[in-house]
């Protein structure tokens, strides 16, 4: 950007973030190459930065050992329908809070958003006895997805975009007697895809990621999510570094290819909701 | 009944009246408001109510202020108060620093070089904290083979027990969050550098003002609502840390790395004590509230320019 800065300047800078890109890298590679390597080969096992023997022994040892393709299609249901009831839910009400004028919407708007102050742990117990001892829905997916159906965090964010759309089609719309909802789903959505592009994208990798709650609610093996399951496997099979690592890519593949596909929305994405507040 | 007949007729088209102008909109907010109502405001009171009783799925029995009489006699409630609030000290300043620095050096490169290294900072980011806990478990082996004790070796140094003795095991979890993600954090950084008018360096360049001059009276300050949303947003995901000490250490050894968090999910979880815990989720809430709102005086006290 600042193309007066010399190159005397910017050369050490790139040196210390290449070195700093590097230190960050360096675990994933060590993930990924140490799931190719068999550490139950040989007692003397010591894995390499470059293995000279390469193996898929772990991904079967981790496959024929746990549940794992019921655990990533429980993850990838749990965070899909969550994805769609976020998009829907939260849309709509940030449609609503920044659109359309009603009593108390300031009033309301504000007590939502203090919500997000109040740690899970404080949430958690009663959240736990509600859902498992009242509603009765231990080991469901309704127990894992129902406290998540539509985050306060998200309604924020689609508030804060909504803001920017220009309100004079909403106007003409209401004049040609189009009901609400018609302006909603047939005006805004469609304004709105954008936003909608990247809320969707930070819900679904952040409950694919998401690791207590599941933890909370789920009992038998097949109930469990992908992150949930790796964590049960990290304490049945401590020893196996190989395995373990092989999980451990198996989890985070499907968002580091996402991640890849969709880098520019993760990246914009990420000033939407936080600054302006 | 107690309403006479003749009354009610415009009060209800008055109703008829008002829900035609804001049904919508109500029925458009409904969902966030009733989860807000069953699953924020009702478990709110509900926990507050529990760390007064002796919790029973049948029938509870209220204890006064015994649940949190036993917490505060409890050795190991202080000492994950203090290595709580040891890691966020220890971590969320650092972690702001190298986040600055980066975001800074990142700033004077060119465009493409600069999504090159927002993209590859960012990357550890969307694993999850089970992987990225997996994987630094792996390079904390207390083993010559591990990682961490080979990148050691390099420079003549032994192997050290990471996780497995009190006397770094706290400081190996900081160590995991320092080389861990900052991307975010850069990426908001750069927003906000790129909002800084360039017209108050050319008019600072006038008056020849040194390159610290600039920086600390027209960079600096400018970051600031950045640097106070990472700070508050940092303070709030360190004083919750959970995940890793699950995972990589389960509190030990001795109890060196039982944060707040860790212990409330004992106390409910293993112990089953839902009263004791509740009270000690009200002392991690009461710690948040007051660090964030210090940190919102502190920040914003000299903000104005």
């Amino acid at each position: 950007m600042n193309v007066k800065t010399k190159w005397w300047i910017i050369g050490p800078m790139a040196a210390v973030l290449m070195f700093w890109v590097l230190i960050t890298v360096i675990p994933l590679y060590w993930m990924v190459i140490g799931s190719f390597q068999d550490s139950s080969a040989s007692a003397s096992f010591k894995p390499q930065m470059l293995p000279e023997v390469w193996s898929i022994a772990p991904y079967e040892r981790f496959f024929m050992k746990t549940k794992a393709l019921r655990w990533l299609f429980n993850s990838l249901f749990v965070s899909a329908v969550l994805t769609v009831t976020n998009l829907f839910f939260a849309s709509l009400a940030g449609y609503a809070f920044a659109k359309l004028k009603f009593p108390g919407r300031t009033t309301i708007f504000w007590v939502l958003l203090s919500t997000m102050m109040i740690p899970a742990q404080v949430t958690l117990i009663p959240l736990y006895v509600l859902v498992i001892n009242i509603f009765d829905l231990a080991d469901t997916y309704t127990a894992i997805i129902l406290p998540a159906v539509v985050s306060v965090g998200n309604v924020f964010l689609m508030k804060q975009y909504m803001s920017t759309l220009p309100t004079s089609l909403i106007h003409a719309a209401r004049i040609d007697a189009c009901s609400e909802f018609g302006i909603y789903w047939k005006i805004i959505l469609p304004m709105a895809k954008p936003g909608l592009a990247v809320l969707a994208i930070f819900t679904f990798v952040a409950h694919w990621n998401d690791f207590f709650w599941p933890l909370l609610v789920t009992r038998s093996d097949e109930m469990r999510t992908i992150q949930v399951g790796l964590a049960s496997f990290r304490f049945a099979e401590s020893t196996d570094f190989g395995a373990i690592m092989a999980g451990a890519t198996v989890g985070a593949l499907p968002m580091f290819i996402l991640f890849f596909a969709l880098q520019r929305y993760f990246l914009q994405g990420i000033t939407i909701g936080a600054v302006k507040g | 009944m107690q309403h006479p007949t003749v009354r009610s007729k415009p009060a209800r088209s008055r109703f008829m009246q008002f829900w035609k102008d804001y049904g919508w909109a109500y029925l458009f907010i409904a969902a966030p408001v009733v989860l807000f109502f069953v699953f924020t405001l009702y478990p709110v009171v509900s926990a507050f109510l529990m760390s007064f009783q002796k919790y029973n799925v049948l029938k509870s029995k209220w204890v006064g202020l015994d649940n949190y009489k036993l917490m505060f006699n409890d050795d190991v409630f202080w000492k994950s108060l203090k290595n709580t609030v040891i890691f966020t000290v220890g971590t969320v300043p650092v972690n702001i620093a190298i986040t600055f620095v980066l975001a800074f050096f990142i700033f004077q490169m060119r465009q493409s070089w600069q999504t090159f290294f927002k993209a590859s900072l960012y990357l550890p980011a969307v694993a999850s904290g089970v992987t990225v806990s997996l994987v630094w478990l792996a390079i904390f082996d207390p083993t010559p083979v591990g990682l961490m004790n080979r990148a050691l070796s390099l420079f003549g140094i032994d192997p050290v027990i990471w996780l497995g003795q009190s006397s770094t095991a706290l400081f190996s979890l900081m160590l995991m969050s320092y080389l861990g993600a900052h991307g975010s954090g850069i990426i908001l950084y750069l927003a906000a550098m790129g909002g800084i008018p360039k017209s108050l360096y050319e008019a600072a360049d006038i008056d020849h003002a040194s390159g610290w001059t600039k920086f600390s009276k027209i960079t600096w300050p400018l970051l600031k609502p950045t640097t106070l949303y990472l700070a508050v947003t940092g303070v709030i995901t360190s004083f919750q840390v959970f995940i890793s000490v699950y995972l990589m250490t389960q509190g030990g050894p001795n109890f060196a790395t039982t944060t707040i968090a860790y212990l409330i999910y004992q106390t409910a979880f293993v112990f089953y004590d839902f009263g004791v815990a509740s009270a000690q989720s009200f002392v991690l809430a009461a710690l948040i509230v007051v660090v964030s709102v210090i940190q919102f005086k502190y920040f914003s006290s000299d903000i104005e320019y």
